[in-house]
């Protein structure tokens, strides 16, 4: 049922400035009604992630419990001195940096299509959303059957060698990794992507054409920068959310032939070996770089995205 | 305006053809394989030459007890739906106050949503394996309730603030002024009023629990919670001689064909939703 209703009923007019005690229990009123949410945020986000910067520092081997106590520093020197956490670490970021540049590409694209159809915006629309609706895990299900040897038709079209084993190099691995990624996420992209683009008053298009400009002088005269703060948000929440990736991987080659992602490495620390305190420093590592990630948008690209310093 | 000559219409065509095809295109093709006989699997066709629903047979068979994807499912539901309900109760209640009044802390929390949007999952993995091992969550349906909870509840709180914004709220006054209870007021004016967007921020949630893998497959063990996709990702064969590809295919269909259904239906609303918090955050 709806909120609120019977915590407030006199909802208080705003008057500002007219009677201070009516702010305060209007105050008072808000945060009661806002506290049940932020703990329930707080409560797997801000403890867990203190509890992971505990653990990190001690020597907790679930399959030996007997052992342990405080290391200091040593399980970061040990994340940071093995090859393994810099090889994923550069696949992620690697799958990240294709990954989302195709995806700006081609959301723009899309975006653009359904902004200016002559016809059919519908269906571009309703056909975007079927990946939005697919499990993830599904979605890499149905990719690495298509590019399997064995089942998939991929194999089978023309212009590609039949004996192609895609999942048998790490680069290759990395196509199917991306496609299926941008395949699931690019609709996310585009959607948002149109949400400015129809911001944009259309008589700077025609004010744009009777001086004589062509389609691409308008397109990265008027459409880019004017859309520049939807572009930015887009590829802030999409960067971050690449930064992730996981569920494909996993399903496609487990971390096989060097296609690890970070996140598989602290999967595999805290879940599979259940070194808490290896796989904690993982954890931790990850949550840095996506801090940075955020603090470097935020700070390079300006004001706009100002609600979106992370941290809180 | 534009020439609407037959050149222009020729390119969009293909250009609509092409998205529509590669929207639909896994789609078909996890139909195609869930209805391929075994001995068809391997012929690389992207069209069964024979239809077989063996695969869907054998996704139920057993009952309750044996089948190895009728207990996931009732997890995924079930989880799904009772971590959308408390989201939604406790977004409404936060987003109603973001939108309505006055108080200071306001942005701080709308940042705070933001920044737990961004938040890496996997850095929480480890500490929650842990406490819910402690506190025997671990395999459990709270288990999975409370984390999702967290993560969905900053969509929640942003497609609710945007749509709560758009809300005349002087409707409520004036019905009071025309002798509505307050109660009346709220029930009659401001419910019906807020419900689309209540209902497109609850699509959301639930799209959300229902598509999570990485809290699946760390915080469960076994059928009494595991979700389908991580039952997925754990399918065996019929024996331990026959690949899953078959029965994960069919199960994928199941999972999905309603979802896309669905998302097809309140399309406008959920186009609305995922854009909603963007435009104006």
């Amino acid at each position: 049922m709806e909120a609120g209703a019977p915590a407030n009923p006199n909802p208080p007019q705003a008057a500002p400035g007219k009677a201070s005690s009516r702010t305060r229990s209007e105050r008072k009123l808000a945060w009661m009604l806002c506290a049940p949410a932020v703990l329930a945020m707080l409560l797997v986000t801000a403890y867990p992630i203190a509890y992971a910067v505990v653990l990190s520092l001690q020597d907790v081997d679930l399959r030996f419990p007997d052992e342990g106590g405080f290391v200091g520093l040593s399980n970061y020197t040990a994340v940071l001195s093995s090859d393994l956490w810099w090889t994923d670490l550069f696949n992620t970021v690697f799958i990240m940096v294709v990954s989302v540049a195709i995806e700006l590409a081609l959301g723009m694209a899309i975006a653009l299509v359904m902004y200016r159809a002559i016809f059919g915006r519908g269906v571009v629309r309703t056909s975007v959303l079927i990946p939005y609706g697919i499990i993830t895990v599904v979605a890499a299900f149905a990719w690495q059957f298509a590019f399997s040897p064995e089942t998939g038709f991929v194999n089978n079209l023309p212009l590609i060698s039949d004996e192609m084993d895609w999942f048998g190099g790490r680069f290759s691995s990395f196509a199917v990794i991306i496609m299926a990624e941008v395949w699931k996420t690019t609709p996310f992209m585009a959607l948002l992507l149109l949400a400015g683009l129809v911001t944009i008053d259309s008589q700077l298009y025609e004010a744009a054409r009777v001086d004589g400009a062509t389609a691409w002088q308008r397109f990265t005269r008027i459409t880019l920068p004017l859309m520049k703060p939807a572009i930015l948000v887009a590829l802030l929440f999409r960067t971050l959310d690449a930064f992730r990736v996981f569920d494909t991987i996993f399903i496609m080659t487990r971390g096989a032939l060097d296609t690890e992602s970070v996140s598989i490495l602290g999967y595999n620390q805290l879940i599979s070996r259940l070194n808490l305190g290896l796989g904690s420093a993982v954890s931790v590592l990850i949550f840095l770089c996506v801090f940075l990630i955020a603090f470097i948008f935020v700070r390079g690209f300006g004001t706009k995205l100002d609600e979106g310093r992370p941290g809180g | 305006m534009e020439q609407r000559n037959g050149r222009d219409y020729a390119l969009w065509s293909i250009a609509i053809f092409l998205v529509v095809a590669l929207a639909l295109i896994p789609v078909l093709w996890l139909i195609s394989i869930s209805l391929k006989p075994p001995e068809e699997l391997t012929d690389q066709r992207f069209i069964p030459q024979s239809v077989s629903f063996d695969n869907y047979k054998s996704l139920f068979e057993g009952g309750i007890d044996d089948s190895p994807f009728i207990k996931p499912l009732i997890n995924s539901i079930g989880i799904a739906l009772i971590t959308t309900v408390i989201s939604i109760v406790l977004a409404s209640f936060a987003a109603y106050a973001i939108a309505r009044l006055e108080f200071p802390g306001k942005r701080l929390i709308l940042a705070g949503a933001l920044a737990i949007a961004m938040f890496p999952p996997i850095s929480t993995v480890g500490p929650l394996f842990d406490m819910w091992r402690a506190l025997g969550l671990y395999d459990t349906w709270v288990g999975l309730i409370i984390p999702y909870l967290t993560f969905s509840l900053p969509l929640a709180i942003y497609v609710l603030v945007a749509f709560f914004r758009e809300i005349p709220w002087e409707l409520e006054q004036a019905a009071q002024v025309d002798g509505a209870t307050p109660f009346q007021a709220f029930t009659k004016v401001i419910v019906p009023l807020a419900a689309p967007g209540v209902f497109t921020a609850a699509i959301l949630v639930f799209i959300f629990c229902w598509n999570d893998f990485l809290f699946a497959i760390s915080l469960t063990s076994s059928d009494a919670s595991r979700t389908v996709p991580a039952a997925l990702a754990f399918f065996t064969g019929e024996s331990s001689f026959t690949a899953p590809t078959g029965s994960i295919a069919a199960a994928a269909v199941v999972v999905t064909v309603p979802i896309i259904v669905f998302v097809l239906i309140f399309q406008r609303r959920i186009v609305a939703g995922l854009t909603a918090g963007a435009v104006k955050g």
